[in-house]
C-alpha cells in the first residue's frame, strides 16, 4: 500500500486507497484485546488437548483410536463414576431392602419411605402412561387409588399382578376369559340382565328373567351378589365403580362381546427390587388391602 | 481512484425477483413457526398425518434457512457482486436458471416433507433427486458468481465477495458430502445414504455445522460487509481485522461440528477436536461484529435518525451475543445440561431471527426502494414500529427457552438424595407449557413485524407518497445514503 493513501476525515486514519461502489476500508489494526482473546483460547486448547484424548492417531493404537491425554479421562469412566455415586445412595437401603419382607418394610420408616420413593419413580416411567401420574386410570385402565382390586388388592397380591401381567405372554400371566354371551344369548336376556346389574347397585329396578340369567350364567364367576372374586379377576358388580362403562348400553355390550385389557409383564423388564418398591408404592396410593 | 459516474447495465431484474422471494419464503417460513409453536403447546392442533409436527418441522426450518435465507443470500449476492466488480452479473439466462431452478428445489422440498419423504437428516431433510437438483442449481449458482467476478473492473475483490464465495463453496462440497446415497430405483423417493452409525453423525454434523457457519454466517457476513458501510456512509472499520477474521473463521469453523455429537458413540478424542475448535472459534466470529459495528464510529448518530441501519447493528449484537453463546454451549460441562434442551432450539433462534432475519431485513429494506428506483421507502416509523416488535418477540422466545431448556435439563438430571430420579418425562412436558406459550407469542410478534414490513414493500413499490428516481439519476437512491 502506497503511503499517500486518503486520510479518512473523521477519525484521521488512512484508507487502504481502494473503492468499491463508494465502499472504502480503513487501514486500522485488529483490536489487540481481540488478538489476545484469541490467542487465549489457542493456549487454552492446546492445553486441553495434552490434558485429554484429542487426536487421531495413525497408528490406530491408543485408546479408541486416539490419543489419550495425561488425565486418562473416557467419558465411559465419567460415566461410571456418576452411576456409582446415585448407587452408593441407593445402596445404603438396598441391602435391608431386599432382605425385609413387606410386613419389615412397611413397619420400618425409613424402608417404607425409600420404598415409596423408589416406586413413585418406577410408576411415573412405567405405569402413568395407562394407569395415569396419579394412578386414577381411565376407562378400560384401573383407577389404582380406590378401594376396588380386580387380582386383590394386599401388598402380595399387587406385586404378583406387576409381576406377572395380565393376559400377557408370561407363563404365569394372570388370566381371566369372560366368555362372548352374544353367541349364547338372545338381545331380550342380554337386556334384562344388564337390568339385574343395574339393580346390584341399586340403579335401576330388578329384572326377574335377568337374575335367572345372571344365576345360570354370571354367578359362577361374579359371585351370586356379583361381589365379583379376585381369585378370578372377576369384577364386584355390585359397587359403583365401572371399568368400561356403567350405561345400560355399556353393560350390554361388555356381556355380548366383552373387551379384554392387557397389562404386560414387569418382571423382564425392571429388577426385582424395583417391583417391590412398585408394590409397595402402589398399595400406598389410598386403596390398599391388608 | 475509479470513477463512480460510470455505471454499467446492472442486471437489477433477477435480484428483484430473489427479493419478492425472500419476502414471500419468510412469510410463510415465520408463519409455520409459529403454528408449529402451537403445536408444541397444543398437541391437538397435530390435524391428520400431513400436518403433523414431525412433518412441518422441516418445512418450518427449511422455509426460513434454504427459502428465505437463501433467496436472501442470492439477492444480495448478485446484488453486491454487480456493484463492487462494477460489472453485469455474468450470464443472464444462467441466473434466472438459479432463480426458478432453487424455487423449484424448494417446492420439491416442502412437498417431500409433507407426503412423509425425508432422508432423516437434520437440515439436510430432501430426498436424492432434490439434493441432485440442488446441485446443479448450485453450480450454476457458482459459475454466475465466479464469471462475473472474473469479468470485475475493480483491481482487488471486495471482502463480501469473500465471504459470498466461500459460502458458495463450502455449501457444494458439505451437500454432495453429506448427501451421497443410493436410491433403491430411480423411479422411488426412498435412498440409503452411503454412510452408516456414528461416521453417518459424525458427517451429518459436519454439515449440518457449516450450515450455520457458512450458511447462516459467512454468507451473512458477505450482507454485513457490503450494506453496513454502505448504509452508514462510513468505511470498514479495519481491512486488516477482515483478513484475519475471514481466514480464521473459515478455517476453523470447519472442524467444529463434533460438538453437536458429545457424550455419544463418537470417540472422545474427536469430541474434544469438535469442543476446542469450538472455543477457538469465538474471537474469529466476534471480527465480524467488532468490524460491524466499529464501522460506525464516527456516524453514531445515524442510529438514531435511520431505523435501517438500527436493524443492521441490533442483528449484529445478536450475532455477538449467540456466537459467544455457542462456543460456550459446547464446552461439555455445560452441554451436558443443554443438549436436547429447548436451551438449543433457543440458541438457534437468537441467531436466526435476531442475526440472520435483522441483517436481511435491513438488506431488503435498503434493497427494495434501490431496486424499484424510488427516493426511499414509504415509511421509516413503520420501519421502527417492526424492529420493535419483531426484537420484543425475539427477547421473549429465548428467555422463554433459556428458563425452558435450563429447568428441562435440570429436571432431567435430578436424582433424589435415596438415588431415585426426582421427575418423569411427562412432569418435564407439563413444567414446560407455559414457556411454549410465551415462545409462541414472541413468535407472532416476529411474524407480526414481517407483515409490517410486506405492507411498507408494497406501499413503496407501487409507488405511495413516494418520489420516484428520475431516469437520468445515475448515482440513484444508493448514492442517496452514502
Amino acid at each position: 500500500m502506497s503511503k499517500n493513501n486518503e486520510i479518512d476525515k473523521v477519525s484521521g486514519v488512512e484508507t487502504t486507497g481502494h473503492t468499491w461502489d463508494g465502499i472504502k476500508e480503513l487501514n486500522n489494526p485488529a483490536p489487540r484485546w481481540w488478538l489476545i482473546v484469541f490467542y487465549i483460547t489457542v493456549i487454552w486448547s492446546i492445553g486441553y488437548w495434552v490434558v485429554y484424548p484429542a487426536w487421531p492417531t495413525l497408528s490406530g493404537d491408543g485408546e479408541r483410536g486416539g490419543t489419550q491425554g495425561t488425565m486418562g479421562w473416557t467419558q465411559y469412566d465419567q460415566l461410571k463414576e456418576q452411576q456409582a455415586e446415585i448407587r452408593a445412595r441407593k445402596s445404603a437401603y438396598l441391602e435391608r431392602f431386599e432382605n425385609a419382607s413387606f410386613a419389615e418394610i412397611r413397619s420400618d420408616e425409613e424402608l417404607y419411605a425409600f420404598a415409596v420413593a423408589g416406586g413413585a419413580a418406577a410408576f411415573k416411567d412405567n405405569c402413568a402412561t395407562c394407569h395415569g401420574t396419579g394412578g386414577a386410570g381411565s376407562a378400560g385402565y384401573p383407577n389404582l387409588n380406590d378401594d376396588d382390586w380386580l387380582w386383590g388388592g394386599d401388598v402380595e397380591s399387587i406385586h404378583e399382578t406387576i409381576r406377572v401381567g395380565i393376559r400377557s405372554p408370561h407363563e404365569e400371566t394372570r388370566l381371566s376369559e369372560m366368555p362372548p354371551f352374544g353367541d349364547m344369548l338372545s338381545g331380550e336376556e342380554i337386556a334384562d340382565v344388564a337390568d339385574h346389574v343395574l339393580a346390584l347397585s341399586g340403579r335401576a329396578e330388578d329384572s326377574e328373567a335377568g337374575a335367572q340369567v345372571f344365576a345360570d350364567n354370571c354367578a359362577s364367576c361374579h359371585g351370586d351378589n356379583g361381589l365379583g372374586d379376585s381369585a378370578l379377576g372377576a369384577p364386584n358388580l355390585a359397587d359403583a365403580i365401572w371399568f368400561y362403562g356403567s350405561e345400560k348400553g355399556d353393560i350390554m355390550s361388555q356381556v355380548r362381546k366383552p373387551k379384554h385389557g392387557v397389562m404386560p409383564t414387569w418382571e423382564a423388564r425392571l429388577d426385582a427390587n424395583t417391583i417391590r418398591q412398585l408394590a409397595i408404592y402402589v398399595h400406598s396410593l389410598g386403596g390398599g388391602e391388608e | 481512484m475509479t470513477n463512480l459516474a460510470e455505471k454499467p447495465n446492472y442486471n437489477d431484474d433477477i435480484v428483484k425477483l430473489f427479493t419478492i422471494a425472500t419476502v414471500f419464503w419468510g412469510v410463510v417460513g415465520f408463519a409455520v413457526g409459529v403454528f408449529i409453536a402451537l403445536q408444541m403447546a397444543f398437541p391437538a392442533l397435530n390435524f391428520g398425518e400431513y400436518l403433523t409436527f414431525g412433518r412441518l418441522r422441516p418445512v418450518h426450518t427449511s422455509a426460513v434457512i434454504f427459502a428465505f435465507g437463501g433467496n436472501a443470500l442470492f439477492a444480495t449476492s448478485y446484488f453486491v457482486v454487480q456493484r463492487t466488480c462494477r460489472t453485469r452479473l455474468w450470464g443472464d439466462g444462467w441466473a434466472k436458471f438459479t432463480f426458478w431452478g432453487y424455487q423449484a428445489f424448494i417446492v420439491m422440498a416442502a412437498l417431500g416433507y409433507v407426503l412423509g419423504v425425508t432422508q432423516a437428516k437434520e437440515y439436510a431433510e430432501p430426498e436424492w433427486y432434490a439434493d441432485l437438483w440442488l446441485t446443479f442449481v448450485w453450480v450454476a449458482y457458482l459459475i454466475v458468481f465466479l464469471m462475473t467476478l472474473k469479468n470485475r473492473n475493480e483491481p482487488h475483490i471486495y471482502v463480501a465477495n469473500w465471504f459470498y464465495l466461500a459460502f458458495i463453496v463450502t455449501v457444494a462440497v458439505l451437500h454432495l458430502g453429506n448427501n451421497i446415497s443410493i436410491p433403491i430405483s430411480l423411479t422411488e423417493a426412498k435412498s440409503y445414504s452411503l454412510w452408516g452409525g456414528v461416521q453417518s453423525a459424525l458427517i451429518q454434523w459436519w454439515y449440518g455445522h457449516n450450515a450455520v457457519g457458512f450458511f447462516l454466517t459467512a454468507g451473512f457476513l458477505g450482507i454485513m460487509y457490503y450494506f453496513v458501510p454502505k448504509r452508514a456512509g462510513r468505511p470498514v472499520y479495519s481491512y486488516r481485522l477482515s483478513i484475519l477474521h475471514f481466514w480464521s473463521l473459515i478455517f476453523i469453523y470447519i472442524w467444529a461440528g463434533p460438538h453437536h455429537l458429545h457424550y455419544t458413540a463418537l470417540p472422545d478424542w474427536a469430541q474434544t477436536l469438535g469442543m476446542t475448535f469450538s472455543i477457538m472459534l469465538w474471537m474469529p466470529s466476534w471480527g465480524g461484529m467488532i468490524n460491524g459495528m466499529m464501522t460506525l464510529s464516527g456516524a453514531w448518530n445515524k442510529l438514531r435518525e435511520d431505523p435501517v441501519l438500527r436493524f443492521m447493528i441490533v442483528s449484529l449484537a445478536f450475532y455477538g451475543m449467540s456466537t459467544f453463546e455457542g462456543p460456550l454451549m459446547s464446552i461439555k460441562s455445560v452441554n451436558a445440561l443443554s443438549h436436547y434442551t429447548d436451551w438449543t432450539i433457543g440458541h438457534v433462534h437468537s441467531g436466526a431471527l435476531g442475526w440472520v432475519a435483522f441483517i436481511s431485513f435491513g438488506a431488503l429494506y435498503y434493497l427494495v426502494p434501490v431496486l424499484w428506483k424510488k427516493k426511499e421507502l414509504y415509511s421509516l416509523r413503520l420501519v421502527n414500529l417492526h424492529l420493535w416488535i419483531a426484537t420484543i418477540g425475539i427477547v421473549l422466545y429465548i428467555a422463554a427457552m433459556w428458563v425452558s431448556g435450563i429447568m428441562q435439563g435440570l429436571m432431567w438430571r435430578s436424582y433424589d438424595s435415596m438415588g431415585f430420579l426426582e421427575y418423569s418425562f411427562v412432569e418435564t412436558v407439563m413444567a414446560m407449557h407455559p414457556f411454549y406459550l410465551i415462545r409462541a407469542f414472541g413468535g407472532l410478534l416476529f411474524l407480526s413485524g414481517a407483515l409490517i414490513m410486506v405492507y411498507n414493500f408494497v406501499k413503496t413499490i407501487r409507488g405511495d407518497n413516494v418520489p420516484s428516481v428520475e431516469e437520468d439519476d445515475t448515482q440513484g437512491a444508493e448514492a442517496a445514503h452514502a
